[in-house]
């Protein structure tokens, strides 16, 4: 039978080619039309430590990282002891024999003189060409999928452009070769079927990045941080021009202030960083809420507290995004759940920043800021920046005291003011009189009935259960919500990237449900504890090991959690 | 209650040498906004929080924009305003507890980026408006109602502190002379980089220093603020240093150094940068 779907993980050293063979395998795999997926984790060091990336490719749509793997590449010893448990009962495991030997341990592996047949085609370099060519020949890929790829990658109009390609099909067919004559064999993969629409293969930091540039983005300033720290760097090499500011600055203090300065004065600003960072803005996000100044702040989140797990993906940022800071507040939280949807939440932060004249939380994850996925082409002729209503009456104008939103004066126009963190009164002046902290309180949170225009999803609605993940756990849980369905169980499906304000007619739906299951990256059940203070029946799945969901375990836990719901219903 | 606004509920106490820097400021100003014929609305006035910070709400005529932020933020809320807008001109007031103790970390970066803005500090050696603790300023040994045995640490020397980040423009004066002050500040605010403007603003309620500032011949007090002397060459690096290391306070211009600034630096930088669209951006992308 032929296969739809197959994982391999690369898994060695850093620096021994793991993160550029994966991004090879799945570029030239995503070019001949085949869905891709990477999934990888890095050690919080420079040079060397153990390091793995994974790619998933699939003739059909890819939502989760994959459960087991097909094949395991390993370039050291170590690699192959701490990954090989992972691999499928007919998986196969490529090592690189010049660096061990698995001997008669390894009945389901061959080994590769990786850098000896790549010198032997007179590139050294194509080291990653080898290991690459022998995972296609085990999944019965073409190598002229491969080729294609190699023609398009070094045809960079160099006089030695025709040679380095031709020593690196060489090298793709050596290592198809030496999979050939080990006589294992994976599985045919089927031929793809490439979308009729275009496509990009971007990470989601990436696509959040393009998404707020997509928006107007004119001011980003950032402090490097993993996971966020490759916004900064693409914001340093692509928003920088006139009219726009880009800049490393010197703490999360220093960045949140600054773009808080920058949205007082007019720009549409943002930053973007991880947990401890986050903490340390949050005396400014309460200064952003109280004198009302549109900025978007990005927390790609990693496993906490404190430095936590600097590497690693959870979803334990909720509660502090919603709740930054001291004081009644609660930030608008937009949670994009796929590389798509990375792209379209930074477009939608900076609109609600605008629109409610206020801070806006987009609330990343490790596995989706790092994960590199085809996505369609977002079409950016449609996409409508929104501006702040900018005041353009007269002097004395009193901005803070209408009940609602009220146009902004700018610096150097009409309508000077005092944006103040005090409570103020309407010009913006301190004041500590008990109608004013009510009405300025009231204000503050009634402005947040313009950003009900969250778009949710759900399937089989009907159901008296629904599975609702957030954020980047959305993947795993969608293929899980498959399996029960196909296994006949009736349950329904809710999601939504927009988690506050969460769209009306969804928490209806909700508030109607016997249970809302919902699978989530944190201890405490972050998400659930928010649903059930809204009237919402909810419960978690929890994980907090640092990885993302595995879809299959995740159904069987969704499984008997139903089933234990209908059981505990025929009872009663 | 401020001119402006009757509801306002915010006093200086008596005699509190901020009224003096107010002053100042407006002269200051008004002077700017009738020299280059731009409207008041052009400027911006960024406050710490603390006594002095009150400053931006109590300023009389015609108003400026104004941000009352965050303790000890003034520095990076300037940053982003001057960065996104580098036309406005941007001020800064806050107190000594404000800028020299929680909002300390702030000042070299913007040192170092020569960032075009002027800052108007209120030294009273004392954290008044919480009523009277120890201050970066006190000195050592000084009892206040959070060191009641007396300070146990020296104080920080902000003028040789400025000089040593590389502050590009460095004054001193104290509150008694606004029309004096006003001048310097407008020096400031005409000097092409970072700029800090430091008053001596006694607080009259918990460490009143006018006697000592200004001197008492019937009591035989030699003042302790003392202008500085008329050869001192402000560009010269050493003489400032020298300056400094007398135990008297000057007053005048310090220092002053001609740097590119932060948005000269920023506009250069980017002059060879090849600026690209969202839509070409998405192109690198494309499978």
């Amino acid at each position: 039978m032929k296969s739809r779907d197959f994982v391999v993980r690369f898994a060695g050293e850093g620096g021994q080619g793991v993160v550029t063979s994966a991004d090879a395998l799945a570029r030239a795999a995503a070019q001949v039309g085949y869905h891709v997926y990477t999934f990888a984790t890095f050690p919080s060091q420079i040079l060397g430590g153990p390091t793995w990336t994974q790619v998933r490719i699939s003739t059909e749509p890819v939502q989760s990282q994959g459960d087991s793997l097909d094949i395991l590449v390993a370039f050291n010893r170590y690699a192959y002891d701490h990954h090989v448990s992972e691999l499928r009962e007919s998986g196969v495991v490529v090592y690189n024999s010049e660096d061990f030997e698995l001997g008669s341990n390894g009945d389901r592996s061959f080994g590769i003189a990786v850098d000896q047949i790549a010198k032997s085609v007179n590139n050294p370099r194509a080291a990653n060409m080898v290991v690459i060519g022998a995972v296609a020949q085990l999944v019965d890929m073409p190598l002229t999928y491969l080729e294609g790829f190699v023609r398009k990658r070094f045809t960079r109009g160099r006089d030695e452009d025709a040679q380095v390609i031709e020593s690196n099909i060489k090298a793709l067919r050596a290592g198809g070769e030496a999979a050939r004559k080990s006589g294992f064999v994976i599985g045919e993969l089927e031929p793809p079927t490439p979308p009729a629409y275009e496509q990009l293969l971007i990470r989601g930091n990436e696509a959040l990045a393009l998404g707020a540039t997509a928006a107007g983005l004119n001011f980003y300033v950032g402090y490097p941080i993993s996971p966020a720290t490759t916004i900064l760097v693409w914001m340093e090499n692509n928003l920088a021009g006139k009219g726009k500011f880009v800049h490393q600055v010197s703490s999360e203090i220093e960045a949140i202030t600054a773009i808080i300065g920058a949205g007082y004065a007019g720009a549409k600003s943002m930053t973007a960083t991880a947990g401890p960072g986050f903490s340390l803005m949050s005396e400014g996000l309460g200064l952003a809420w109280m004198a009302e100044i549109p900025c978007v702040v990005i927390d790609v989140q990693r496993g906490g507290p404190a430095t936590g797990l600097p590497t690693k993906t959870e979803q334990s940022d909720l509660l502090t995004a919603l709740h930054p800071a001291h004081g009644d507040v609660r930030l608008p939280v937009i949670a994009p759940g796929t590389v798509e949807e990375c792209f379209y939440a930074a477009v939608q932060a900076l609109n609600w920043a605008e629109r409610y004249q206020g801070p806006v939380i987009v609330l990343s994850e490790m596995a989706l800021a790092e994960r590199s996925q085809n996505i369609r082409r977002p079409d950016l002729a449609s996409i409508k920046p929104e501006r702040r209503q900018i005041f353009a009456g007269t002097n004395g104008y009193h901005r803070y005291d209408a009940d609602e939103v009220s146009p902004m004066p700018l610096p150097g126009g009409p309508g000077a003011y005092v944006a103040n963190a005090s409570e103020h009164d309407g010009l913006g002046d301190t004041t500590h009189l008990p109608e004013r902290h009510i009405r300025g309180t009231e204000r503050r949170f009634g402005k947040l009935v313009l950003l009900n225009d969250g778009s949710f999803e759900t399937d089989d609605a009907d159901s008296p259960v629904l599975i609702m993940p957030w954020g980047g756990s959305k993947g795993p849980a969608r293929e899980a919500y498959n399996l029960l369905r196909s296994a006949g169980i009736d349950v329904g499906w809710a999601y939504t990237m927009f988690l506050h304000p969460l769209p009306p007619k969804l928490l209806e739906l909700l508030r109607q449900k016997e249970l809302v299951i919902v699978p989530e990256l944190n201890y405490q059940g972050q998400w659930s504890s928010i649903l059930r203070s809204d009237g919402v029946k909810a419960e978690s799945i929890r994980q907090y090991s640092g990885l993302p969901f595995n879809a299959s375990e995740l159904a069987d836990k969704l499984k008997s959690r139903v089933k234990q719901h209908q059981g505990r219903k025929v009872h009663a | 209650m401020s001119a402006k606004n009757p509801e306002y509920d915010f006093k200086w106490c008596p005699g509190c040498g901020d009224f003096g820097v107010r002053r100042a400021l407006e002269f200051a100003l008004t002077a700017r906004s009738q020299k280059y014929e731009l409207p008041m609305s052009n400027n911006v006035v960024v406050a710490g929080i603390g006594c002095s910070g009150n400053l931006v709400h109590l300023l009389e005529g015609d108003q400026p924009f104004g941000i009352h932020g965050i303790h000890g933020r003034t520095l990076p809320i300037a940053f982003g305003i001057k960065m996104a807008r580098q036309e406005l001109n941007v001020v800064v007031v806050a107190g000594d507890g404000d800028f020299l103790s929680i909002g300390a970390e702030h000042l070299g970066p913007q040192a170092q980026r020569n960032l075009n803005v002027t800052c108007v500090v209120m030294d009273n050696g004392v954290y008044g408006l919480t009523k009277g603790q120890s201050s970066p300023t006190t000195h050592i040994g000084v009892k206040t109602s959070s060191t009641p045995f007396g300070k146990i640490e020296d104080p920080v020397k902000p003028l040789s502190l400025y000089l040593e980040l590389g502050v590009s423009f460095i004054a001193s004066h104290y509150s008694s002379k606004p029309k004096e002050l006003a001048g310097l500040i407008e020096q400031a605010m005409d000097h092409p980089g970072f700029a800090i403007v430091h008053v001596q603003s006694p607080c009259t309620t918990y460490n009143d220093t006018y006697e000592a500032l200004k001197g008492n011949k019937a009591k035989g007090i030699e003042p302790l603020a003392v202008p500085i002397p008329a050869d001192h060459d402000p560009t010269d690096y050493k003489q400032a240093e020298a300056l400094l290391s007398q135990p008297t306070i000057p007053v005048g211009v310090v220092y002053r150094a001609e740097r590119t600034t932060m948005d000269a630096r920023y506009v250069q930088m980017i002059a060879g940068v090849r600026e690209r669209t969202p839509e070409a951006l998405a192109k690198t992308y494309a499978i």
